[in-house]
């Protein structure tokens, strides 16, 4: 299952990815935070979408991400 | 909707970010929402979008000057806590504001705007800029920080704060001189004043009903 960069806000399109709780092969409970991403102004922490295992980090600190877009995979 | 209300008076950082921690999840776990002023003893703190060129002196000349240095979990660069600064903590679940973070922020913009229009100081909001300006001069900084949709940190609103603080960084990353209340005014203002008309504009500007 993908770790989806949700929506902000209105007229919010990208994020930065600032730090990750988790690394591969950690084990994560659905709503666990596991990514923070920031804006200019705020620091919003992404939620699991599923228990499981963290199978990929796709986006890594530093890099910017658009709503939508893959952040990392749960199996 | 009800919000609780505290005033932390002058406390450190670390114990302030520790409160914060406990208040975030109390909401989580469904307490009302709160509205925290403080005041903290000189700090630098760093946030998720740090630059090292932001800050101007080494860590020991920093701390000569009596000042601290913490790394946060906040949006922006750097910025500076001291007396006289009034700090604004908002703990909402913005699920009930339409999980929208860019209208938090601009809610949080035009109460600043609004508070120090009612002192007579003219303050605008600059799309793509953080905080508050009064022409060139920056005197409100914003940076919060969201877990699970209940927010925290807040905004730093230069009273009366000793400025010459400031020479110690770029203040969120920008080249921008800083301001205050004191300074355009051209006397201290009371602190008690502004607590005062922050709360009634933010009950305004958020419809809540803040529980004294």
């Amino acid at each position: 299952m993908n770790i989806i960069l949700p929506e902000l806000g209105e007229g919010i399109t990208k994020a930065t990815v600032a730090f990750w709780h988790v690394k591969e092969g950690d084990r994560v409970q659905a709503g666990d935070e596991v990514c923070e991403v920031t804006t200019d102004k705020a620091t919003f922490n992404v939620e699991a979408p599923a228990s499981g295992w963290v199978k990929s980090i796709d986006l890594k600190p530093g890099q910017d991400g658009l709503v939508g877009d893959v952040l990392g995979t749960i199996e | 909707m009800d919000i609780n209300f505290e005033d932390w008076k002058t406390v450190d950082y670390t114990t302030a970010y520790q409160r914060q921690r406990l208040k975030v999840e109390s909401v989580i776990a469904g307490a009302l929402g709160c509205l925290v002023f403080c005041e903290h003893p000189p700090v630098l703190t760093l946030g998720r979008l740090f630059k090292k060129e932001s800050l101007l002196f080494t860590k020991e000349e920093i701390n000569r000057r009596g000042v601290d240095l913490q790394i946060v979990d906040r949006g922006g660069d750097i910025t500076l806590h001291a007396p006289g600064q009034l700090m604004v903590y908002v703990f909402l679940d913005l699920k009930l504001f339409n999980k929208d973070l860019k209208v938090y922020l601009e809610k949080l913009e035009q109460v600043a705007v609004d508070l120090l229009k009612e002192f007579d100081i003219l303050a605008v909001s600059i799309p793509g800029k953080r905080g508050v300006f009064v022409g060139a001069n920056k005197i409100t900084s914003i940076g919060i920080g969201v877990r699970k949709w209940v927010s925290y940190h807040g905004v730093g609103i230069n009273v009366n704060t000793d400025l010459s603080l400031f020479s110690l960084i770029k203040p969120c990353g920008l080249d921008v001189q800083m301001t205050s209340m004191a300074k355009l005014l051209k006397h201290p203002v009371a602190m008690e004043e502004v607590k005062h008309t922050w709360a009634k504009l933010f009950s305004n500007i958020f419809e809540v009903n803040i529980i004294k």
